[in-house]
């Protein structure tokens, strides 16, 4: 199977220097956050890669990278074959945002507060011109609205109401309606579930994973929560300060996870059926992205790490089934 | 059994409105025991953290206890004069909220905040209290304490704010604490160092906790009973091995289907359609009748109150008939 998403050596860096004045009045350097640095992997037609990672690690910004939101610093991202940065600039930009689409975290915040649901769904619809250009438009674009709104389980009577009269899972199928507008191929969906409560998670989880069983839809899912990745993805990828750490098929990961970040992330989810076992809480905090530790940037925080993962950046490379980046798991030593 | 150290009675917290009162806790009755971890879960909205903010005292006007009782120590504390209550809280009651960062007080360094605390509720010496303070911080793993206490909250990262939240509570050294939602703004490594120090503090200084949050997860880790609440009530009551592993009220069933599993592997997670009603508008009956695919007729009409269901007690009248029996 051929992959929709292909995304090579991508990279994004943000310049978080002072003003120029200050710079030169307090002798300040210019400073860079490397957001996402050298990140490489592909998504192919149908599934769906998680990114997990903690804050600050550059899940977002490598949802935003994809969609076209951020430019990149370096690196390439190829959806269907075709190269993004360069048809996001030329003529085509409007055919190839009409593929893709974003779901945010936040429901409160991505809906405007002052439309009627039918305007929020049926915005997409005109902007790219999805209506047929005879006929009674206005109709068809009710009717359209109301099929959206049905096929995330919301009511046809619902286009008439604002956001406010919703609740937060509601908003998020409303989301969820207005992304799929323009029948994409490919999702991204920032942390679609982690404004909301379990049960209504739960729904929204479901709505996703039947959605993609009907439409073939392909997803890059980006959460903190590794059960939800767990429940929904087929591929899953680490990341730590910008790096992926491992990526591998979802059943390998989660039943043989080798880098010790991605175990430390594991042990660290509370255990609901085992209550009362005790785990051995991870020490360390993320480093300070602006000051990243050399060589492995998890090494202040890994009980394996030796001189060697201090001072030499550790590769990607593939350990029986699965993409590692670490020293210790190429020389054996976990 | 012993006497508890806190006992929640029929308590009732009412927000009088333009529109009318809302009832946003009804009937709510627990117990907590001397150094007791009682966890409280619930989505939004089900009045888990009013319950935590009426036993501090610290409801937002124009919440107010309308009915009920809450015993400290067996002495009354819902109907206390503010300056009262003040006395109380710190000293016997310590709060940790959720946000670590709106809880410290940025202008003041944290040493400051922390001898503040411990001299208003403590007769020590300005010198004894800040070895108190750096002794109080050492034992939340903070760190250099010696050298960060003069150091202000923008310094510390979120899950050292968090710890020096913890301190604070602790610094009185209270019997009970009210812990809302204290990991919910963290990163899950950093979590669980928090829950386990949560747990082991509380344990060495021998206070009780009340743990609000709305992680199942955190509750099996942590708790010894839980409180399952819906809608302004306790729905469901128990030690917490068995409300996880055999609940009762099928909210309790639906909540724990809902949440993903590490260990199986399902198509579809178990959903509760439908979500938890607002203030204004509470079925009658059983609130969770509209939602419950078990409901019958009683549950439209007639509340139902805690009964013995199995090991825990749930509010659902599919475990009425199981009392008459024993009856």
């Amino acid at each position: 199977m051929s992959a929709l998403v292909e995304v090579h050596e991508l990279s994004k860096t943000f310049d978080v220097s002072a003003p120029w004045l200050n710079r030169v009045v307090e002798r300040k350097p210019r400073q860079f956050v490397h957001a996402v640095d050298g990140v490489s992997f592909s998504i192919p037609r149908g599934k769906t890669l998680a990114l997990v990672g903690e804050s600050g690690c550059g899940k977002s910004t490598v949802a935003r990278l994809l969609v076209g939101l951020y430019a990149p610093t370096q690196g390439r991202v190829a959806f269907d074959g075709k190269d993004t940065a360069t048809a996001f600039r030329s003529s085509q930009s409007q055919a190839l945002r009409k593929r893709m689409q974003m779901i945010f975290q936040d429901p409160y915040a991505s809906l405007n507060p002052r439309w009627k649901v039918a305007d929020i769904v049926g915005e997409p619809l005109k902007e790219h011109d999805l209506l047929s250009k005879t006929g009674d438009r206005k109709q068809e674009l009710k009717s359209r609205v109301a099929e959206l709104l049905q096929s995330v389980g919301l009511a046809a009577a619902d286009v008439e109401k604002f956001p406010h009269q919703f609740s937060g899972g509601q908003r998020q199928r409303i989301s969820i309606a207005r992304a799929l507008a323009t029948n994409p191929e490919f999702l991204v969906c920032d942390e679609p579930t982690s404004a909301l409560d379990v049960s209504v998670q739960a729904q929204v989880l479901n709505i996703m994973k039947d959605l993609q069983r009907k439409q073939g839809l392909t997803y890059l899912f980006i959460s903190h929560n590794l059960a939800v990745v767990r429940h929904v993805s087929d591929q899953v990828g680490v990341m730590y300060l910008g790096r992926l750490v491992e990526l591998a098929d979802k059943a390998e990961l989660f039943a043989r996870p080798r880098h010790p970040y991605t175990r430390m992330l594991l042990d660290a989810i509370p255990d609901i059926h085992m209550s009362g076992r005790a785990r051995t809480p991870v020490q360390g905090e993320v480093p300070n992205p602006l000051n990243p530790p050399s060589g492995c940037s998890f090494h202040p925080r890994c009980p394996h790490a030796n001189e060697r993962c201090k001072q030499e950046r550790p590769a990607l490379k593939m350990f029986g089934g699965a993409l590692i980046a670490c020293h210790a798991v190429e020389e054996g030593r976990i | 059994m012993t006497t508890p150290l806190l006992e929640v009675r029929n308590l009732r917290v009412e927000f009088p409105t333009r529109r009318g009162k809302l009832v946003a806790l009804d009937d709510v009755s627990f117990d907590i025991a001397p150094g007791e971890i009682l966890g409280v879960v619930g989505e939004s909205g089900a009045g888990k953290s009013l319950t935590g903010a009426a036993i501090i005292g610290l409801l937002d006007p124009p919440g107010r206890v309308a009915a009920g009782e809450i015993r400290f120590d067996g002495r009354r504390i819902d109907n206390l004069p503010y300056e009262e209550m003040r006395k109380v809280r710190g000293r016997h009651i310590g709060a940790i909220f959720q946000d670590p960062l709106t809880s410290l007080n940025p202008l003041y360094t944290i040493g400051r905040q922390l001898t503040e605390t411990i001299q208003t509720h403590l007769p020590v010496s300005n010198e004894e209290a800040r070895q108190r303070a750096i002794r109080l911080l050492q034992e939340t793993g903070i760190p250099a304490a010696e050298a960060r206490i003069d150091q202000y909250p923008h310094q510390f990262s979120g899950g050292m704010r968090q710890r020096v939240v913890i301190a604070l509570a602790l610094a009185a050294e209270p019997r009970l604490i009210v812990a809302d939602e204290p990991t919910t703004a963290l990163d899950v490594s950093i979590q669980a160092q928090i829950i386990s120090l949560l747990k082991r503090l509380c344990k060495d200084h021998g206070a009780a906790v009340m743990l609000v949050t709305h992680d199942m997860g955190v509750i099996a880790e942590t708790c010894d009973r839980v409180a399952v609440m819906y809608a302004g009530r306790v729905v469901e009551i128990g030690p917490v091995r068995d409300v996880i592993h055999a609940p009762a009220h099928p909210y309790t069933v639906g909540l724990m289907g809902s949440i993903p599993a590490m260990d199986e592997d399902r198509e579809r997670l178990l959903q509760i359609d439908g979500s938890m009603p607002r203030l204004t508008a509470i079925p009658s009956g059983c609130a969770f009748n509209p939602r419950c695919e078990k409901a019958f007729d009683r549950c439209r009409v007639e509340r139902p109150d805690l009964l013995p269901a199995g090991a825990t007690r749930a509010a659902c009248w599919l475990h009425a008939s199981t009392m008459r029996e024993a009856a």
